[in-house]
């Protein structure tokens, strides 16, 4: 499969750019300055990756309480979000969504979600929306493990498949919902889920850049051209618990050190472009030099970004009251 | 102008909206009825009780939509349509059913605007039915109203007759906020002069349906009728009532409420709603912080006991107020003032 460089390159930073935000997240929170509930996306970088590469700002994505690689692929600033995620009125939100409310609906971005399992039914509205403004997008829910149990779930899978709509439903499968395993929680199979719905069914290795990109490329073509629905199984590992703080002491030692040596979705794609050429190590040490830049500058605005003020409080409840 | 049913009302004003604007849709259960059937008939129903007929008919598959029986996912897909530039109309059937798909409605289409920051809109209506007295029994008969008054970001109606029903169906589907919009199942038949055009009616301005001296009376939805009716009967006997028909309950307009309290110095409120935490506890609290100075006597609520709607006919009547209810109510602050005289 032949990818043109800047879709290498672009995806390169936009993976290298969720891993710095996340980890540089990690240390902030254990600082106590950040307020509220984190859920990080790191060792997951290439499934958001890999499926919005395929994405313009026509069309639409809705995401998880762990949101943020979402947010950053789909073309939200770090700046607004670290402003955010501090609780910061420079925030996307304003500083009143936080973490778990990440949105920019001008990017298609529909927002990560508090509630497992919310994205997949608001992804069918706005595929409806897509199809019947006849404006070519197509509509994706990310959605885990966890939420593949949620009964909103499969309804809208069955709902995407009665209404024919260009949906394309993205099982991030971290093998986690908290701290339930996914061997435990999930009766069946995602590819026998899918089946059953008579939905068109994709899986794929979601610490590899290049398997997510094949995968979504044809997943996403099939919702675009208007043949229904489809299911993308992205099988991934999550390298930090829950949310932060979480100990992680339903997981086997040595679990999370294996993935990060083995299948890490950055260092994986540096091996894979630099040995045939593709790319030179150069442009993507630069690209890492700059995206450490650039992190440094969101965290050191955010903390230093003006908080919001009484009067937003009670602002911004409804457009006209 | 012409006789219309409240059914009729409402259909009109979904069709009028839809024609004026393309990005009106409607999505509900039944709400054609008929596809993939045996029979052939396509939009057979419009809806359980008939409400939307002929508008698949006449606006077809690219805006008319039916749903699988799947609250969850068709609700939660008007709300990210309504995100994503249409205007969806969603047909809820009965209220009861939002235990289904309250997440959609609560933690998704009302925080939106407020969680992003003031970046969203969600132009969407959630229609439903509510209200005893059709022995539909206790899971299809709750007026949970005060449910979704509760929740900031929610606009709520309840229309009391036909006329009301269309211009606030109207404003409701030109707003650009989510709007629950219940109508009382068992006022489908009930009929009015509804003007044929397009009009529509502001939220959060009361409308004042009797104006008297002695007694405000502030009444929801259906009760308005019966509250209407006690102060007929109750001015043969001299005394005169306001009765306020709030329509919408979110926002409410206080300051009419509060305006007639002055004037009358009495309260009777009348919701049908179960009685804890309701519209009357609402009303009462309102009127006991802004207007306790001008308060003659106590404050009186007329609802139904805090049980589920039962089914037997006998029983449900004893659970709905009436007319003659609200008729003691209000002879009973106004006894209440004589007492205090006299004393």
């Amino acid at each position: 499969m032949q990818i043109a460089h800047d879709i290498l390159l672009r995806s390169y930073r936009s993976m290298r750019t969720i891993r710095d935000f996340e980890e540089r997240l990690h240390v902030e929170f254990a600082t106590g300055e950040i307020p509220g509930f984190v859920h990080l996306y790191c060792g997951e970088e290439a499934s958001a990756v890999g499926v919005c590469a395929h994405l313009s700002e026509t069309d639409t994505i809705a995401s998880t309480h762990r949101g943020h690689g979402h947010c950053i692929a789909k073309g939200v600033g770090v700046d607004g979000m670290m402003a955010e995620i501090y609780g910061r009125k420079s925030g996307v939100c304003h500083g009143k969504g936080g973490s778990m409310h990440i949105a920019d609906l001008s990017l298609g971005m529909l927002g990560a979600n508090g509630i497992v399992g919310g994205g997949p039914p608001l992804i069918c509205g706005a595929a409806l929306s897509h199809k019947v403004l006849k404006d070519g997008g197509v509509a994706v829910a990310f959605y885990g493990d966890g939420a593949s149990n949620e009964g909103t779930t499969l309804e809208s899978l069955n709902l995407a498949m009665v209404w024919q709509l260009p949906a394309v439903f993205v099982c991030e499968d971290n093998g986690y919902g908290e701290a339930t395993g996914a061997s435990y929680a999930c009766a069946g199979t995602q590819k026998a889920r899918a089946a059953g719905f008579g939905m068109p069914y994709f899986d794929c290795d979601g610490t590899d850049f290049f398997a997510v990109y094949e995968a979504a490329g044809q997943a996403i073509a099939h919702a675009r051209a208007g043949n229904g629905p489809v299911m993308l199984h992205v099988n991934l590992a999550r390298w930090y618990g829950h949310f932060e703080g979480d100990a992680m002491t339903y997981r086997v030692n040595g679990e999370v050190a294996r993935e990060r040596a083995e299948h890490d979705c950055l260092k994986n794609f540096r091996q894979r472009v630099t040995e045939v050429s593709l790319l030179e190590p150069s442009a993507l040490d630069e690209i890492d030099t700059s995206v450490k830049d650039e992190i440094e500058a969101a965290v050191k605005a955010a903390k230093s970004a003006p908080l919001p003020e009484p009067a937003d409080l009670e602002a911004d409840v409804y457009v006209s009251y | 102008m012409s006789k219309k049913s409240f059914r009729q009302a409402i259909n009109e004003a979904l069709r009028q909206e839809m024609q004026r604007d393309p990005r009106v849709v409607l999505i509900g259960e039944d709400i054609a009825g008929g596809q993939g059937g045996t029979a052939g008939i396509v939009d057979a129903w419009g809806g359980v009780l008939g409400v939307t007929k002929g508008l698949y008919t006449e606006f077809g598959a690219e805006r008319v939509f039916d749903t699988p029986i799947s609250e969850a996912s068709y609700i939660g897909a008007a709300v990210g349509a309504a995100a994503t530039g249409l205007r969806p109309v969603a047909e809820l059937m009965f209220v009861d059913f939002v235990g289904s798909c309250l997440d959609q409605i609560m933690n998704q289409a009302a925080k939106f605007r407020y969680m992003f920051g003031g970046k969203a809109r969600t132009p969407l209506v959630i229609r439903a039915m509510y209200g005893a007295g059709f022995n539909a029994a206790a899971q299809h008969s709750q007026a949970l109203y005060p449910l979704f008054t509760h929740i900031p970001g929610l606009k709520v109606v309840v229309p009391s007759s036909p006329y009301e029903a269309k211009g606030l169906l109207i404003e409701a589907i030109r707003d650009d906020d989510p709007v629950i919009f219940l109508e009382n199942k068992v006022m489908y038949d009930d009929e009015e002069d509804v003007p044929d055009e397009p009009y529509s009616i502001p939220f959060g301005e009361a409308n004042l349906t009797r104006e008297g001296d002695d007694v405000t009376i502030v009444a929801f939805g259906r009760m308005v009728n019966f509250a209407n009716e006690a102060a007929d009967r109750l001015e043969k006997d001299g005394i005169s009532c306001t009765v306020i028909d709030p329509r919408t309950t979110s926002p409410l307009d206080a300051a009419t409420i509060l305006e007639c309290v002055e004037d009358t110095g009495r309260l009777v409120i009348v919701d049908e709603s179960s009685p804890r935490c309701n519209m009357a506890t609402d009303v009462a609290a309102l009127v006991a912080e802004e207007a306790f100075d001008a308060l003659k006597a106590p404050i009186r609520r007329v609802g139904p006991p805090h049980t589920p709607v039962p089914f037997a006919t006998v029983l449900e009547k004893l659970y709905l107020p009436d007319a003659a209810r609200i008729e003691s109510a209000v002879r009973s602050v106004m006894a209440y003032k004589k007492t205090k005289q006299d004393a």
